[in-house]
């Protein structure tokens, strides 16, 4: 039934709306969190000004240097100050480094966007060739053996898998340096080779819970009306996933693929440390043991809306292909 | 119960539900079984005391005397390992007992609650949930510090409002039951409601959730000892084993590896168990 377009313009301003009550809600979401973030870093009696003048200091000193930090002001304000800053790029001063914590952040936070971007490259051709070879063979040997696989590599420290990949590529066969050390100029390839190592322990990381969301996000499109009408009018296995089951599935295949790459996120923290890569996330925990608190809150702040954008990503694909929604 | 009589159970046939488990599923009971021993009787195990300089080299190689050779101080590595066992499952399992017990009662207060009361605790759990979990560990530790209690506490925190949010959607279904309703109807309080109708009803998922927050939870203490922000010395689990240890990976030094693949047998070995249980559907990750 063709429908007339005063209705398909219903329809596009209803999807509008419940893409904008989406968007509204992750939103409040982030100011949650961030409220949740700056009220459990500041848990613990003392404060900056303390820590910076050390226990010596006279309380008039202590008191004149709160007052020019600002901590002398309420709580609420303290949030509302921060949080307009985080807004404006200028997430506050990093007493341990002396230096404003924008600045150190913009020199990390490239390296880590290069890591995570190309671990997606890697991660994601990876993790579509086996969630499709698994689901295509449901039940059969292959699959169960992927499936055990994935699940268990799912449950596998992230340390261990770069320890092994160190131990595999850079003690046995000398082929990649085992530290992750940008290269200061060079080509691409030097930068490939420099990163290969996290590249892919970080993706191996990824790609375990990315093939079986794909797996099943096609397994169930497998149980659909229009593969059986397919199945019974002779196309080849192959053929029906490839061309009659994958075009249908892509929403759930890239609504699985951003919710993993959440994994991202998590993974980074243990890698970058490991191979020692001048990244966001080993900023973040050497912030932890120098108990550098603005930079941490600011760290803090850019996973959790990393995070929360790719969440919202997925749920934005997930109401853009259901065709109930699109052409009510 | 006699011990004798302990042993000849477990040499009796295996009860039917592990006889039906998947192969996957007999080699992860056998993986839990072991690490649960292990975190009760390894102390008593251990060759060495696992502090004392027991081994001429450091990190000697797999051998007869020194079964899995020895660490960056020469001391014994699987002493180490058999009493680190201790501290990541029993903290592991403390924290993942709480963080399920506190998320389901909270789940079954939200489900018989005033609706503003549900709504106000789901959009917290929401917010501490949108939080990823490595993230939220670092913060925690670096404001109130990590020592075993603080640790105990972080894990429970972190992994409620994952707890919650499953038990909420199990109990806010059960809640519509039938017989919830004639209990209502009976005149029966809430608390007897939830207790005795609901929370029986529930325990199946919950349980497998448990399973599922166990993993998560040693998985993000290890990564934290493995940052030297976890258990601290002298008291050393195996994920700060794996940590004082990496500067023999170079040498490929059993010292590094078989702590990490101890967490790992560990942490599959659940996974596997869980995977092979027959569920219900409708659980999720999370």
């Amino acid at each position: 039934m063709a429908a007339s377009p005063a209705s398909s313009n219903g329809g596009t301003s209803f999807l509008l709306t419940l893409l904008v009550k989406r968007v509204a809600s992750g939103l409040l979401t982030l100011f949650l969190v961030a409220l949740v973030v700056f009220i459990v870093s500041g848990l613990l009696p003392g404060d900056a000004a303390q820590e910076m003048l050390g226990q010596s200091a006279t309380p008039e000193a202590i008191a004149a240097l709160r007052q020019q930090m600002g901590l002398d002001q309420p709580a609420t304000i303290r949030f509302l100050r921060w949080l307009a800053g985080l807004l404006g790029g200028d997430p506050g001063f990093s007493m341990v480094a002396n230096m404003p914590v924008a600045d150190i952040i913009a020199s990390r936070l490239p390296n880590s966007l290069i890591l995570a971007g190309l671990s997606t490259l890697v991660a994601v051709p990876l993790a579509l060739a086996i969630g499709i070879a698994s689901a295509m063979r449901q039940g059969g040997r292959l699959d169960r053996a992927l499936n055990t696989t994935t699940l268990a590599m799912v449950a596998v420290p992230e340390f261990l898998i770069a320890t092994i990949a160190v131990l595999v590529f850079a003690v046995q066969l000398r082929w990649l340096p085992s530290i992750a050390l940008m290269p200061a100029s060079g080509t691409f390839l030097d930068l490939l080779r420099a990163l290969a190592m996290p590249i892919l322990s970080l993706s191996v990381i990824v790609v375990a819970q990315m093939a079986r969301m794909t797996r099943a996000a096609i397994i169930a499109q497998l149980g659909l009306p229009y593969v059986e009408m397919a199945r019974l009018k002779g196309v080849s296995p192959a053929r029906l996933v490839l061309v009659h089951v994958l075009p249908n599935a892509i929403a759930p295949i890239v609504n699985a693929m951003a919710l993993s790459l959440s994994y991202l996120l998590g993974g980074a923290v243990i890698v970058e440390t490991i191979f020692n890569y001048p990244g966001l996330a080993s900023l973040m925990v050497n912030a932890v043991t120098s108990r550098d608190m603005p930079l941490l809150q600011a760290c803090a702040m850019i996973f959790c809306g990393a995070y929360l954008l790719l969440v919202l990503v997925a749920d934005i694909v997930a109401i853009l292909a259901n065709p109930r929604l699109r052409n009510r | 119960m006699s011990a004798m009589l302990d042993e000849k159970k477990a040499e009796a046939p295996a009860p039917g539900w592990v006889a039906r488990l998947p192969l996957a599923g007999k080699v992860g009971l056998g993986l839990v079984i072991f690490w649960i021993a292990t975190a009760i009787g390894g102390p008593w195990l251990a060759p060495y005391d696992p502090g004392a300089f027991a081994h001429q080299d450091v990190f000697a190689g797999f051998g007869a005397v020194h079964w899995l050779g020895s660490d960056y101080l020469g001391r014994d590595v699987l002493s180490r390992v058999l009493s680190g066992a201790r501290y990541s499952v029993g903290l592991a399992a403390a924290s993942a007992i709480a963080a399920s017990s506190i998320g389901t009662g909270l789940a079954l207060i939200a489900a018989l609650a005033p609706r503003w009361l549900d709504e106000m605790l789901s959009r917290f759990m929401d917010t501490l949930i949108s939080i990823p979990s490595k993230i939220f560990s670092l913060v925690l530790v670096a404001a109130i510090g990590s020592s075993l209690p603080l640790l105990f506490l972080i894990a429970t925190l972190i992994y409620i409002p994952g707890a919650y949010r499953i038990a909420r959607s199990q109990a806010v279904n059960l809640a519509q039951m039938d017989y919830v309703q004639v209990a209502r109807t009976r005149g029966e309080g809430s608390a007897y409601i939830a207790v005795r109708e609901i929370l029986p009803n529930m325990l199946h998922p919950m349980l497998a959730d448990f399973g599922l927050r166990f993993v998560f939870i040693v998985l993000l203490l290890s990564g934290l000892s493995f940052l030297g922000l976890g258990v601290q010395p002298p008291d050393a689990d195996l994920g700060s084993l794996v940590r004082e240890n990496i500067s023999g990976l170079g040498e490929g030094a059993p010292a590094i590896l078989v702590p990490a693949l101890a967490i790992a047998t560990l942490t599959v070995g659940v996974n596997l168990l869980i995977d092979a249980l027959p569920r219900r559907r409708g659980s999720k990750e999370g």
